[in-house]
């Protein structure tokens, strides 16, 4: 399993990640993001990509 | 940036060999959007932008510092600025823009800034102080970020721009005319359709002369009148760098002729490619992540290529369509896009109302090339499904 951050200090809500992987992380009906804190290795990868592409860099994998 | 998610794929793809990165700024890769934004408006400093450290490239060889100042492709050598030349059987070109500046005649002043690296934003910010007299020079995005800013910070903002609108060439006529309005209604001033003549002042500016002869005092003179390419280094290589370098869909720099280098790469803002989800025309696309999306790409041929995996030479003919992506915050607007609007001759309102939250379509003839919202992320997120 692996554990996922989102820093929301610093998140904008830009939703850069959702598209990575979005079995974890979705903009709710508010713009907000929501995300699942625990993942399974099968989603590594994808949260990997989504981690690059944060613009505010707010999210990080807790091994 | 560029280098950095390069040898980070490079890990990823297999490739368990050495890595050198030449880097000419002293620090350690940093992101730089918020240099215009939030750093600036609050502090600046290398730990809040540094990208986190990866324990795969933890064994990277970084020479900081000192930048490539010549390239031997016959010889596959890059030479930099310690005189040091290193050998490679891959090379990777990640050596970005430098910003363009107003060219003048009385141009020796103090407090005339540019905003590229973490040290300019370090400089610039002690320079935005309440009551004084900011005048920006360039209507575009970095232009309207650090306007919007610096007003926040209690400065006396004007911009001079050369089109009838800030943002115009990537917003489109009406959208732009109505970020346009929201920063004159928080006090920004704009000169449109104008330029600058010269600067006043004997050792630090005090003033700029317009090109229609009005005077602004001035205390603090930002450039943002648009980026060069750091090509020059690549010369006497018969490499094609008519705009950045010329890379086919593997990212390979290719010769005058049309011909692909094997083993020399470019990414980031410099290479100019051709994207499938548009045309077939080659471009430099300077939004946040080309960088990324082209170090992934370059790297996964490089793993495939040095590790002699069963997938090279196959993967040169993979496709490669990433969908360039911005944002930007101004106030309380938050501007999100996706595709290349500036392709555009039309844009139109799809959702939402022009004075509030909004979300424009921007179409090249009958096809949609763009999308922009201020507000609505998860509107303008659903778009990316049409592009991709």
């Amino acid at each position: 399993m692996i554990k996922i951050e989102v820093d929301m200090t610093k998140c904008q809500h830009y939703g850069q990640c959702v598209f990575e992987a979005p079995n974890i992380f979705r903009l709710n009906n508010d713009d907000k993001l929501e995300y699942t804190a625990v993942a399974d290795d099968s989603e590594r990868a994808n949260v990997e990509a989504a981690v690059d592409v944060c613009p505010m860099q707010a999210i990080r994998i807790v091994e | 940036m560029g280098g950095l998610r390069c040898a980070e794929a490079l890990r990823r793809f297999g490739y368990t060999g050495a890595i050198t990165v030449i880097g000419e700024e002293s620090w350690k890769p940093y992101n730089r959007p918020p240099l215009s934004k939030e750093v600036l408006a609050k502090e600046v400093s290398h730990q809040a932008v540094a990208f986190e450290e990866r324990s795969a490239t933890a064994d990277v060889n970084w020479i900081l510092g000192t930048k490539a100042v010549s390239l031997d492709v016959e010889h596959n050598t890059v030479t930099d600025s310690d005189g040091q030349t290193h050998r490679y059987s891959a090379l990777v070109v990640a050596t970005g823009l430098r910003p363009k500046r107003v060219v003048v005649e009385n141009s020796e002043l103090a407090n005339r800034f540019a905003l590229r690296t973490l040290d300019d934003a370090m400089a610039l910010r002690e320079q935005l102080q309440p009551g004084r007299n900011v005048v920006i020079v360039g209507g575009g995005f970095i232009g309207c970020e650090v306007a919007a800013t610096a007003t926040k910070l209690g400065a006396n903002v004007t911009v001079i721009h050369n089109a009838s609108h800030p943002m115009l060439r990537q917003l489109g006529d009406e959208l732009a005319s109505q970020m346009q309005l929201r920063h004159e209604a928080e006090g920004v001033r704009f000169l449109l359709k104008r330029s600058v003549d010269d600067l006043i002042g004997e050792t630090s500016i005090t003033g700029v002369k317009v090109d229609d002869g009005e005077i602004l005092d001035c205390d603090v003179l930002v450039e943002a009148v648009g980026s060069l390419p750091n090509v020059e280094w690549l010369s006497n290589n018969n490499i094609d760098r008519n705009d950045g370098v010329l890379v086919d869909s593997a990212m390979r720099v290719t010769r005058k002729d049309g011909s692909p280098i094997k083993n020399v790469f470019a990414i980031g803002d410099i290479a100019r490619f051709a994207n499938p989800l548009f045309d077939g025309v080659p471009r430099r696309v300077e939004h946040w992540n080309m960088p990324t999306e082209t170090a992934k790409r370059a790297a996964s041929v490089i793993a495939a290529m040095l590790t002699e995996a069963p997938s090279y030479p196959g993967i040169l003919d993979d496709d490669f369509k990433p969908l360039p992506s911005f944002w930007s915050d101004q106030y309380e607007n938050h501007l999100l896009a996706f595709g290349l609007t500036s392709l555009a001759d039309r844009a139109e309102l799809a959702q939402g109302d022009i004075g509030g939250d909004c979300v424009f379509e921007y179409y090249r003839e009958n096809q949609l090339v763009g999308v922009c919202g201020i507000g609505m992320r998860a509107a303008v997120q659903s778009y990316r499904s049409k592009f991709i």
